[in-house]
């Protein structure tokens, strides 16, 4: 029997493949470094790996094919998530370098941990075929569980760890089921037709897509496990407790990077591939965001810890992007594009505040310890009230013109109602932003509150992420432009 | 030889699927909820055979490796996460952990 070697084009992965070897490389190079000594180069490394994955991704900008036995698109779509998953990672590499320093704390292990979940988080945006959806969405997940845990010593971080590996590898079983389920309707995993196969896309326009009560049944569930990694009500219970007790360089990374990889998944399956199904998801999904906007933004009122705020402000966040998904039209697209995009950036920045703040002992993270902050130190207060003034949406800063992107996309699909239950959630939020800003002017505190890491690494991502988005809040045009070349799919 | 009709495996399926998610959400014991994850994965595995079965390929019993080989390595960072929690709470009871709320 002849055998036909398969066309292997590992150029499709390039990036993900840079990442693992560069998280490989650390681990070996740790191990022949004395004790005691100095560890910068690990940090150098990890920062160059980074490099060479935005350098391969950007390459991919302009292709448009479907390749790796026809798992893996590259498309600008993928691009786009790439490089922004790569930024959100190099600067919670920078910002974890300071955090860790003097730690006993494996620097190798976590940035390498760090490595294979970005990889895991680009794969997923360039997936095109449901079982390789679930690889990317594992990898990244297990690497986080890690994560989250890290805090060896600490029983809140193993708590969290726990917690949040309970209720992923839980919500994974019903991703996978849901999986299941679509394979058994339509006899196929893969989104696009071509190949040999229809595909799910190829099977929605054909004739034999009448009964499609067990397809439904499977995007359901579909819906529940990618629900639970971008943190909508229902399926949120996970995110405060993961949130406050994992590492905050890490928390801001899951709340970045995760929501990212898994809402440009549901961009993909949803909007492109499902779109002839809209007339079943869209009803589910507007219950969803409707719940995650509102309740997102009501418990976040009351909350003491500011890692906890910051958790349900992120629910909230994913409420307000989901619109831009439900409107399923271009400007829905590239609208959640440059939301996730200014949203990652702007809470690696408050993540980064709180890192500085909190230090290793992770203490100073709740909002009375921020007592009169403006007085100590007038720069990082200022920073951090630039970040929770974009995420309550003010104008001139990016999270302005993120919301105006999603609601306009929602009011140009004739869901204007979805987006005046937006910008009333919104209003609710500024709300507990405001509170934080108010606590940092107004109360005073005799206590002193001093950062416990005083490196110019971390403070240079603070300035960083306050400097985008204040610049993105004011020339958006670029990016968005970017944006919109990026909703060119493999389709 | 006699067939059995695919959709009872279906039904086994889907009961194996339902105990597992009562199991998960009724136990306290962070093993034993690990254990009714497991066997909801095991559901999903028969599931996709016999779908396989019932298109008459084999794309659904090579899903069944990837869902076995992730599993396995979920296995390992969560009965480590576990058996961590032990070490510092001596208790495996996910009630008796309860630091963070609200």
């Amino acid at each position: 029997m002849e055998f036909e070697a398969p066309a292997v084009q590992l150029g499709a992965i390039g990036p993900e493949i840079a990442l693992v070897t560069t998280a490989l490389l650390l681990l070996i190079v740790d191990a022949f470094i004395p004790e005691g000594e100095e560890r910068w180069y690990l940090a150098v490394l990890a920062t160059i790996g980074f490099g060479v994955a935005i350098i391969l991704a950007a390459n991919q900008w302009g292709e448009r094919e479907l390749q790796l036995a026809r798992m893996v698109a590259v498309d600008n779509f993928a691009t786009f998530v790439k490089t922004s998953v790569a930024v959100f990672a190099v600067l919670t590499v920078w910002l974890s370098r300071d955090y860790l320093k003097r730690s006993e704390d494996e620097e190798s292990e976590f940035y390498a941990l760090l490595l294979f979940a970005a990889a895991g988080m680009m794969l997923m945006a360039s997936a095109a075929d449901l079982i390789m959806v679930f690889l990317a969405l594992e990898i990244f997940s297990i690497s986080l569980y890690v994560l989250v845990g890290f805090r060896r010593r600490s029983l809140a971080s193993q708590e969290s760890a726990m917690k949040y590996f309970l209720l992923g590898a839980f919500s994974s079983a019903f991703f996978l089921m849901g999986i299941a389920l679509v394979y058994g309707a339509t006899g196929t995993t893969n989104f696009y037709p071509g190949g040999g196969g229809e595909g799910i896309a190829g099977y929605l326009v054909s004739s034999a897509a009448s009964d499609v009560d067990l397809l439904v049944l499977g995007v359901g569930l579909l819906i529940v496990g990618l629900g639970f990694k971008i943190a909508a009500v229902p399926f949120h219970m996970w995110t405060p407790d993961a949130y406050q007790g994992a590492p905050s360089p890490i928390t801001g990374f899951m709340a970045a990077g995760t929501k990212f990889a898994a809402v440009a998944t549901m961009l993909r399956l949803f909007v492109v591939v499902l779109y002839p199904l809209r007339a079943d998801w869209r009803p589910i999904l507007i219950a969803v965001a409707i719940a995650t906007m509102l309740l997102g933004s009501v418990l976040a009122v009351i909350q003491e810890d500011v890692k906890r705020l910051l958790a349900y402000s992120s629910i909230a966040h994913a409420g307000f992007v989901l619109t831009g998904l439900i409107a399923a039209n271009d400007r829905g697209l590239s609208g959640s594009l440059f939301y996730l995009a200014t949203y990652g950036l702007t809470v690696l920045g408050a993540f980064a505040v709180v890192t500085v703040l909190a230090g290793r002992k992770e203490r100073n993270v709740t909002l009375a310890s921020y007592r009169g902050l403006f007085y100590e130190r007038p720069l990082l207060a200022g920073a951090l009230t630039l970040f929770m003034l974009s995420l309550a949406g003010v104008p001139l800063t990016s999270g302005f013109v993120g919301k105006f992107l999603v609601f306009g996309a929602a009011i140009q699909a004739g869901y204007w109602w979805l987006a005046v239950i937006g910008m009333l959630a919104s209003v609710i939020a500024t709300f507990f932003y405001l509170r934080v800003l108010v606590v940092m002017y107004m109360q005073e505190d005799d206590r002193g509150l001093q950062p416990a890491i005083t490196g110019r690494l971390a403070n240079s991502v603070v300035g960083l992420t306050a400097a985008a988005t204040l610049v993105l809040g004011i020339v958006w045009g670029p990016l968005i432009d970017l944006a919109e070349r990026a909703t060119v799919f493999f389709a | 030889m006699t067939r059995v009709d695919p959709g009872y495996f279906l039904a086994l399926a889907g009961l194996m699927f339902s105990i597992g998610v009562v199991g998960t959400l009724v136990r306290r014991n962070a093993i034993v909820i690990f254990m009714f994850v497991e066997l909801m994965l095991n559901a999903v595995n028969l599931a996709f055979i016999t779908f396989a079965r019932m298109h008459g390929e084999l794309d659904g019993q090579v899903l069944v490796f990837f869902v076995l080989v992730v599993a396995a390595a979920e296995a390992v960072v969560g009965l480590a996460i576990i058996l961590r929690i032990y070490r510092l709470r001596e208790s495996a009871n996910v009630d008796d952990v309860n630091l963070l709320k609200w």
